[in-house]
């Protein structure tokens, strides 16, 4: 329970800085937070007690073992986080490149 | 062993170094700070027992770090003068967020306990996943078998990422392209 509170809080650091931050690199890096908090929320769900990692060997006793579906699936999403920092790195370079700032205020107010 | 401390410990240094990389001045701080809270996601995978999910974010944070400092680092970056409405913002801000902290706690106590899961699907995958896919690994069975069709969908999801990262890096922007023409007239 406290686990995904705190969990949750992290989550939620990461929105703030999405709210109020100005500097697009600050932006990209809450981004990167946000996908981190939901990633280890979904885990955090998955874990059991007193179990192993769901991979079967031969000689070893089979216990109780985690769940494995969040894991597949967060195992790809992990994968897909990177393409789209990439992504938001490059608009970021782009924008630099042509407005020579990073702030998002002035980006707005320079047209054209 | 006891996981739950040990979590509540990792789970605290990544809330402090998220605050530290959004408040700090310095932007090759503030990566590295990002940095430090991807390696404690990592390391609660390990503790969460999925020591697969633990290889790929280790691998994850290092590309993105890498990334980043070589995409900012050279850059002449300007501080953010602070200003009366963003100060104003940012309190507002954080009120409505501890309000829906406050307020998700509820919400967290109707979940099922930390430790003892729903396993309705999953029991069936753990029971029958070598039987039916032949593979050891259980998760690798969901990813490419069970749950093939959603790791298609989400490599084209990745292929687009890559291919809009390309095309955006291809298009030359229009001062860039006045600045070499002033330069050509120049010379």
């Amino acid at each position: 329970m406290i686990v995904y509170l705190l969990c949750f809080a992290l989550l939620l650091v990461g929105l703030y800085g999405v709210l109020t931050k100005r500097d697009l690199i600050k932006i990209i890096l809450s981004l990167g937070i946000l996908g981190y908090a939901v990633n280890l929320l979904l885990i955090l769900f998955a874990y059991r007690n007193d179990s192993i990692y769901p991979i079967l060997a031969k000689g070893k006793e089979v216990k109780q073992m985690v769940d494995p579906l969040p894991q597949a699936l967060v195992l790809t999403s992990i994968v897909i986080e990177l393409g789209t920092t990439a992504m938001l790195v490059a608009l970021a370079i782009k924008l630099f490149e042509k407005y020579e700032t990073f702030d998002i205020t002035q980006i707005r107010r320079l047209k054209g | 062993m006891p996981v739950e401390p040990w979590l509540i410990f990792i789970l605290s240094v990544m809330i402090i170094a998220s605050i530290a990389a959004l408040e700090m001045e310095d932007i090759l701080s503030s990566i590295v700070a990002i940095g430090v809270v991807g390696l404690g996601v990592s390391l609660s995978f390990l503790f969460l027992q999925a020591p697969d999910l633990a290889i790929v974010q280790f691998l994850f944070e290092i590309f993105a770090v890498i990334i980043l400092v070589r995409a900012f680092l050279k850059k002449d970056y300007h501080k953010e003068k602070p200003s009366t409405i963003n100060k104003i913002l940012a309190g507002v801000t954080v009120i409505t967020l501890a309000a829906i902290f406050i307020f998700s706690i509820s919400v967290f106590e109707l979940l099922p306990p930390f430790g003892e899961p729903l396993m309705t699907t999953a029991q069936y995958y753990l029971d029958n996943g070598a039987k039916d896919t032949g593979a050891a690994n259980l998760v690798s069975s969901i990813v490419l078998d069970y749950r093939a069709y959603d790791t298609l969908g989400e490599v084209t999801v990745l292929f687009a990422a890559i291919l809009g990262t390309f095309t955006i890096l291809r298009i030359k922007s229009k001062s860039k392209k006045e600045k070499t023409e002033l330069d050509h007239a120049a010379k």
